[in-house]
């Protein structure tokens, strides 16, 4: 198991000069890379043939580590560029890492568009609760009531559920994971990439040094604990009473619909602009 | 105003190369665009420029490019960097409110030195402004709207046929210095309609970015050469790097090396100094023997050429530089015809954003008049003349 | 014919049609005549209604000023577009207007014709009083033919309109040549009119 795990990392991490990391210790961000890898070596996919988009903040620092084509977009636009990306070659796998803020703030417009136009692009969106790079800002998903650097007097304003949002937008394949649910992660994500559209998998994950930290769970082994509480399967949450699922989040695939997907559609559109 | 009229359409079904047409700048500027090798197009509506999205999307699709309507001009200039790293020449248009949002992923083009052209059909500003009429605000937005210092190429159009030759060249400078290059046009150009005998293809030239010849294991993405544009490999052709936003090494890694990042924006600005011969593109008329010469661009370069001639039928010697290149400044021809006229006059439709670029330049050579109007109106020749008469 | 500027301003209400008739006839000179031309308009935010004006500069050498400077022709399809738009004539400028929609004219050579109500006639809508203008103006403009002007409608129009739009145009070009050219004065400057 070990040397098999040395090895997907000599195969898939860059060497040259690119380690350490950014990431604080314990961080959920190599969590979520370690299933990335290892969803990509279950796909059996060319190196050549990914493309691995981020936007900016601490995931967005993620494709810089790894050997496929990568890119270091704009803050939220990471899913603009993969558009461009995947519509001049759509033989490329274009895979796309936001955070919470990233995704639903400032890019929240191009998540929601780019769910509804269903083109194949697998978005992988790391839900920490929290700005982290910049110090511990209140984002979109920062619950009622937490503590925040720019909420220090307690968090008014209510948290987006991403995956809700992203079925609701028309998004093909929407899913939820955790850091915690580190097995179960490594399906959702190779799920995401196979599926032909849109696909979304949130990721709750831990940021112990800015959220937790100012919210009782200064520790990443605190945070995982809470992760493991308060998941609730898609399958079980259904027959449990309401009234015990208020604090709670779902896990598990929470959409997985077939529709026609931009790049096909396109196709019939050049077909029909060049028939005489 | 809806471009593409029935017959219009009907006409695109059929090979246009060589053939006369009455075509409004902005299709012009489509066809120049798909003339140019521009396969890639993405955009949001937004007048005076959106017969350009219009013309793209029936005309991409023919000749097996791709348009993208999207939900904002900052996930369509983010679109088009994207097409281009995929090898693909992109383009979008829009004008002000949409330039203003671009500004961002345009300085990301110039840091990643991403190939794509922006068109800028100019309208009465700020914010909102006057959408159906023309202005010339945006010349000093284009050269330093995005943030940090940073290399640019500016070029301007003032007729139909400029419409498509210009877009032509702007991708082709793109191609060459790997930069964004942006495209001034205005609301009049964009939409006078001209006679235009769409060239034929073999009569016009492309230029395409220079990719890698060494094995991928020895592709180093930024490093410095004796041109200073190093060869640009588009994604999934093997050649594997990163690309970030972030300043970076030769290789594209994020770097905070005093000493790398040096080197990186020296290259930047050398690679253009080097091009100022081809870049730097000026037209001339009766300057020869000019006492006072008109230094115009866009729309209003053609009013200037009216009043240049009405001033020579009455025994003035006036003449006109007309600058295709705003930016960077062509300093050399304006300085050199400096040193033989009495007085230069620079009307603009805003409040002097060009004539301070003269201005500055004009180290006590001769006299610096300008001319500006900001209502929403062209400048008409005869406000030229008047001016030219004054002197 | 050689010629330097001819200009045409065409005026109406959005939704008239201006902006196509100008396109058509600016066609008509440039493709099938083979002059430079210059089309331009200003419109407002209105798809319909509002004022709309549309000008064509025709020119035997490259046009340098793309709108009109002295007009030679002008069409007015109603009264508010005649108000605003009706200045920079030449002497011997001359005015077409819709009988029917325009009462008060600024210049005495002014060619009242009832385009809508032609239209109507002949198409049995008022849509195509656009190309009943459109007509009157080939007619009146020295360097347009009757045939250059209908094959540049037929090549502009959807296929299945091509018959009722020419219907339209040749009504209008009829309209026009019945009209007496001699009973206005050759130009708005009495002296001028004389030494002509």
């Amino acid at each position: 198991m070990i040397s098999g795990m040395t090895e997907l990392r000599h195969k898939y991490l860059r060497h040259h000069k690119k380690f350490p990391h950014v990431w604080c210790p314990g961080c959920g961000n190599g969590i979520v890379l370690g299933a990335f890898i290892r969803a990509i070596e279950r796909l059996n996919l060319k190196k050549d043939d990914i493309v691995f988009a981020s936007g900016i903040g601490c995931s967005g620092r993620m494709p810089t580590y790894v050997d496929f084509n990568t890119l270091h977009t704009t803050h939220g636009r990471a899913l603009t560029f993969a558009t461009g990306i995947k519509l001049a070659k759509p033989s490329l796998n274009v895979i796309v890492v936001m955070g919470d803020g990233d995704a639903t703030a400032i890019g929240g417009n191009h998540f929601i568009h780019a769910a509804r136009r269903n083109l194949d692009l697998t978005a992988v969106i790391i839900n920490n609760q929290i700005y982290g790079m910049t110090g511990g800002q209140a984002s979109p998903t920062t619950p009622y009531g937490a503590q925040s650097t720019t909420s220090p007097f307690s968090n008014i304003e209510h948290a987006f559920s991403i995956a809700e949002l992203a079925v609701a937008a028309g998004a093909s394949f929407v899913a939820r994971g955790t850091v915690y649910h580190a097995a179960q992660l490594d399906k959702l994500i190779e799920k995401g990439i196979r599926k032909k559209g849109f696909s979304v998998i949130e990721v709750m994950s831990n940021c112990h040094v800015q959220f937790g930290r100012r919210n009782e769970m200064g520790d990443p082994v605190t945070m995982l604990k809470w992760f493991k509480d308060h998941a609730v399967s898609k399958d079980d949450g259904s027959s449990l009473p309401p009234d015990s699922l208020h604090d709670k989040f779902t896990v598990g695939i929470l959409a997985d619909e077939d529709k026609p997907n931009y790049i096909e559609a396109y196709k019939e559109i050049r077909e029909k602009s060049q028939r005489n | 105003m809806n471009a593409i009229q029935t017959g219009e359409k009907r006409r695109m079904k059929h090979e246009l190369n060589g053939k006369k047409f009455l075509l409004q700048g902005n299709e012009a500027m489509a066809e120049g665009a798909i003339a140019a090798g521009c396969r890639f197009f993405a955009g949001y509506p937004i007048t005076p420029a959106s017969e350009i999205s219009e013309r793209m999307s029936y005309r991409l699709p023919q000749v097996d490019g791709t348009f993208i309507q999207m939900e904002d001009e900052i996930s369509s200039l983010g679109a088009v960097i994207g097409a281009s790293l995929a090898g693909v020449k992109s383009m979008t248009a829009t004008s002000g409110p949409g330039f203003s949002l671009m500004q961002e992923n345009l300085g990301y083009a110039c840091m990643t030195e991403t190939p794509c052209v922006v068109v800028n059909v100019m309208r009465g500003g700020p914010s909102t402004g006057l959408p159906t009429s023309p202005a010339q605000g945006d010349v000093l937005q284009a050269r330093w709207g995005t943030h940090g210092d940073h290399p640019v190429i500016v070029l301007s159009v003032s007729s139909v046929s400029e419409c498509f030759s210009i877009t032509v060249t702007a991708f082709n400078l793109s191609e060459k210095y790997r930069v964004p290059v942006v495209v001034l046009s205005d609301e009049v150009v964009a939409h006078s309609r001209e006679t235009f005998t769409i060239p034929t293809a073999d009569s016009i030239e492309v230029a395409d970015r220079i990719v890698p010849n060494v094995p991928p294991e020895w592709y180093k993405p930024y490093e410095d050469n004796s041109r200073g544009v190093p060869p640009m490999a588009p994604m999934g052709d093997g050649y594997r790097h990163h690309v970030t936003g972030l300043a970076h090494d030769a290789r594209g890694f994020p770097t905070e090396r005093p000493d790398e990042i040096e080197a990186f924006s020296n290259r930047q600005f050398r690679k253009i100094t080097n091009g100022f011969f081809e870049i730097q593109i000026t037209k001339k008329l009766t300057v020869e023997d000019a006492e006072i010469v008109v230094i115009a661009y866009g729309s209003v370069a053609r009013s200037a050429r009216r009043a240049v001639a009405m001033a020579r039928s009455q025994g003035i010697k006036a003449g006109l530089i007309q600058l295709v290149t705003l930016f960077p400044f062509p300093k050399n021809t304006v300085v050199n015809l400096m040193r033989q006229c009495k007085a230069v006059i620079v009307p603009e439709m805003n409040m002097g954003q060009i004539s301070r670029e003269v201005k500055r330049v004009n180290t006590g050579l001769t006299e610096v008049y300008k001319y500006n109007r900001i209502d929403g109106k062209l400048i008409t020749p005869m406000e030229i003349f008047e001016e030219i008469q004054k002197i | 014919m050689d010629v330097d500027r001819f200009e045409i301003r065409l005026s109406g209400s959005g939704g008239q049609g201006i902006i196509l008739a100008a396109i058509i006839l600016a066609e008509a000179a440039g493709i099938f005549e083979g002059y430079h031309v210059s089309q331009t308009q200003s419109y407002g935010p209105e798809a319909r209604g509002g004022r709309c004006k549309a000008e064509v500069v025709i020119s035997s050498r490259q046009i340098d000023y793309p709108k009109a400077v002295q007009l030679d022709m002008m069409l007015a399809m109603n009264q508010a577009s005649c108000d605003a738009y009706c200045f920079d004539f030449k002497p011997n400028g001359l005015l077409l207007v819709d009988s029917g929609l325009v009462e008060q004219v600024p210049t005495s050579r002014a060619v009242f014709l009832p385009f809508t109500k032609i239209a109507r006639e002949v198409a049995g809508k008022d849509l195509v009083a656009n190309i009943v203008a459109l007509g009157a103006l080939g007619y009146f403009c020295p360097l347009l033919t009757n045939k250059n002007l209908e094959a540049a409608l037929t090549a502009r129009v959807p296929p299945e309109t091509v018959k009722i739009n020419s219907k339209a145009l040749q009504a209008g070009f009829k309209a026009a040549e019945e009209f007496d050219l001699n009973s206005l004065p050759r130009s708005i400057i009495p002296e001028e009119e004389e030494e002509i």
